[in-house]
């Protein structure tokens, strides 16, 4: 029976002929061509290099630096290694995006939303906001920025303060900085208690919604819990923390935290510029939701406040998230623009000063264009992550 | 580690790969019929565009100086732009041939970048301009002050050298562009703006009120500038070199634009003179060039004084040890024979 079926098939063609093999062929055929087209390339430049006298090489990153760098997230002076000089941008880059992420995303969120407000001078507002910002070039933002921010404000001397702790001049903010003392260890783990407590919390409040029907406070019980655990641990413990105040000692002030003019106009720029690229996404999900879903969430006696949270933002953000990937790529690239007003980030720190001192151009650009891809590909895989999860679950 | 850095070398290996292919920088030179000459984004009294676009300055007058060496004709130069930054990396790709850009000759450079130092054009120093209302005399008086600067330079690392020596701190507040650094030092962002001596008076013409400021009396570093190509032509680093001696031996002689024609119809000049001007002596065929290269020079471009007059004078600052050695400076050539 079997043989019978075997004989209908038509033939095997000959290797060259047989469409999965030419394939398999073509595809090693190009491979190999790309591989050698890489070889020659790092092969010559290799070459040049040594031809022309050029050191090179990663031995650099172990001597010191022997310059100066304003803000540091890390420990760093004078004589630190260029390898902590690039930990010490990377720092900065990672922060500077990680806070005009957030801030654009919540600032696009409220634009995008109200763009589509019923409210037409809300609307208005919001569409001359997002079309003036998103048409202005970004370098022209920040510097639009800084000098806007730096020219009015007071010199250190004469600088605003408030309540004798908080001072603001054009060298920055100055705040007072908390400085913990033994025993808030205690305090911290009444947080992390706290946190873990509240996520059981709502495991069991969702369950008992799903069984009975019954809403629990949620949110009311968990700001409790997590402003409640730590302050009953500090009382235990008796406040162990003090605050390190900023003075006025010579040409600046001395002590306290501060944010520098440079740091807030950076990430004002990136972040309002983002946000209006953030707020047209929004936008269209919004828009992309059929307004019979809206009708019948009404229909079933939702009020509007739910409806969005509830049904037209979960659908939305399917749309949307796409997208918003590409936002927050291009955010932490932008962030490299810092070098023009002084921030030190990667590129202006490591791709700028390093590499001048050093001349290791060809290390120093490889290592920088390393990270940026790496931060772009981790924020993708995390955004598909999420998108994934977002993703329309069929039962 | 070898792989690594085999993978990582790919990044710029385009612009490197096609430039090797050329040869020598002087046969593309003379081919192309000018030379590519790297000079500053613009710094009065260096290298500055007017506005119809043309450069001038010291700087750019020991681009046509070359020119003049080599082709007889001191406008046969192309400027690129170049920040601080970009320099090194343009040279050593060959985008320019020749780096005129008030650049410190400093050991590591000269070393492990593949560049030849030629000769100093203008011997500069470190110093610290405050506004004059801040009340400072000294730098030793700048403990704890913000000071504005560009990056990637030897200012940077002369700044935390003599802040580290005289035990003061400091807050470095760096940008890309001199431009930039003007900007914000006139908003108020920092005390102190810091970098060559000559770049300070050049910059204090672009400020508000450039009155309200003085440049503070010490000086923290030496800064030998002059212009610099790659190393591997030694027939071009060769011109470059004695075209700039060239100026500072022709003003030792008393030789100048308006007065070298003479030399030339005059049989009772002294012997150095008549060498210089390639009547007599091969100078000119050592070098690869036309016996007149010399006297093209300072026909078309002057001589060191007359160069250091017509761009640093107005900046109002002392021609001092750039004054030539028999007058009481450093300025000095090798003999020319």
């Amino acid at each position: 029976m079997s043989a019978q079926i075997d004989s209908s098939r038509p033939a095997k063609p000959p290797a060259w002929r047989d469409p999965n093999v030419t394939a398999m062929f073509f595809q090693v055929l190009v491979l190999s061509l790309v591989l050698y087209v890489i070889y020659t390339l790092i092969n010559n430049t290799m070459m040049n290099l040594a031809a022309r006298g050029i050191a090179s090489g990663f031995d650099f990153l172990s001597t010191s630096s022997g310059f100066s760098i304003s803000e540091t997230l890390i420990e760093y002076d004078e004589s630190s290694s260029y390898g902590r000089v690039f930990w010490v941008g990377l720092m900065n880059t990672l922060l500077v995006s990680f806070l005009g992420i957030m801030l654009a995303t919540v600032l696009g969120f409220i634009m995008g939303v109200a763009r589509l407000s019923s409210n037409w001078i809300v609307a208005k507002i919001a569409m001359i906001y997002v079309d003036t910002l998103r048409n202005i070039p970004l370098l022209l933002q920040l510097f639009f920025w800084y000098f806007a921010v730096l020219r009015p404000l007071p010199k250190p001397k004469a600088a605003i303060d408030w309540f004798d702790s908080i001072f603001l001049s054009n060298r920055g903010l100055y705040m007072p900085k908390p400085i913990f003392e033994s025993g808030f260890g205690l305090i911290w783990a009444a947080l992390i208690v706290a946190i873990i407590g509240i996520f059981f919390m709502r495991r069991w409040a969702k369950k008992r919604q799903e069984k009975t029907g019954e809403q629990f406070p949620v949110l009311l019980t968990s700001l409790g819990i997590i402003i409640g655990m730590p302050l009953l641990a500090a009382i235990i413990t008796g406040f162990p923390m003090s605050w390190d105040f900023p003075e006025l000692k010579g040409f600046n002030f001395k002590g306290g935290m501060v944010l520098t003019p440079e740091f807030c106009s950076l990430l004002f720029a990136l972040s309002i510029y983002t946000s209006s690229f953030i707020a047209e996404i929004v936008r269209s999900g919004i828009m992309a939701v059929n307004k019979g879903q809206t009708e019948a969430a009404y229909a079933l006696g939702l009020r509007p406040n739910l409806t969005t949270r509830l049904i037209i933002i979960p659908q939305a953000l399917r749309v949307i998230i796409p997208p918003l990937t590409s936002q927050y790529l291009n955010l932490t690239k932008n962030s490299s623009l810092a070098a023009a007003i002084a921030y030190p980030d990667l590129v202006a720190v490591f791709a700028g000063t390093t590499l001048n001192q050093t001349g290791q151009a060809v290390e120093i650009m490889a290592m920088t264009l390393s990270v940026y891809l790496g931060l772009s590909l981790l924020i993708s895989t995390l955004m598909n992550w999420y998108n994934a999860r977002m993703a329309l679950v069929e039962r | 580690m070898k792989l690594i850095k085999l993978a990582l070398a790919t990044a710029i290996t385009v612009t490197v790969a096609s430039s090797a292919v050329a040869g020598p920088v002087l046969d593309k030179i003379k081919q192309k019929g000018f030379i590519q000459c790297g000079v500053s984004q613009g710094l009065p009294g260096f290298s500055n565009p007017s506005e119809d676009g043309t450069w001038s300055g010291l700087d750019v007058d020991f681009c046509r100086t070359v020119a003049a060496a080599i082709f007889g004709d001191a406008s046969k130069v192309k400027y690129t732009p170049l920040s601080a930054k970009e320099r090194f990396t343009a040279l050593q790709s060959g985008e320019i041939d020749v780096l005129s850009r008030n650049t410190t000759w400093t050991e590591t450079r000269d070393t492990s970048l593949g560049l030849n130092f030629t000769a100093t054009t203008y011997y500069d120093g470190q110093g610290f301009m405050v506004r004059k209302d801040l009340g400072v005399k000294s730098a030793l008086e700048l403990n704890g002050a913000s000071v504005c600067t560009n990056q990637g330079t030897t200012t940077e690392l002369n700044m935390a050298d003599y802040f580290r020596k005289n035990g003061m701190t400091y807050e470095p507040v760096v940008f890309e562009k001199a431009d930039e650094v003007v900007a914000a030092y006139d908003a108020g962002r920092c005390d102190v703006y810091t970098t060559d001596k000559s770049g300070l008076a050049a910059q204090r013409t672009k400020l508000k009120k450039p009155t309200d400021h003085m440049v503070l009396p010490e000086t923290i570093s030496k800064e030998p500038l002059g212009p610099v190509v790659a190393q591997g032509d030694d027939e071009l680093f060769d011109i470059v070199k004695w075209s700039i001696y060239a100026t500072i031996e022709a003003e030792e002689m008393g030789l100048n634009s308006g007065n070298i024609a003479k030399i030339l119809t005059n049989p009772s000049a002294n012997p150095d003179q008549l060498r210089f001007v390639g009547k007599e002596g091969q100078l000119g065929q050592n070098l690869g060039l036309d016996a007149k290269w010399a006297y093209n020079i300072i026909r078309e471009v002057g001589n060191y004084g007359e160069i250091f007059d017509r761009n640093i004078g107005p900046l109002e600052l002392p021609r001092g040890i750039n004054n030539l050695w028999s007058n009481g400076g450093i300025m000095y050539s090798p003999p020319l024979r």
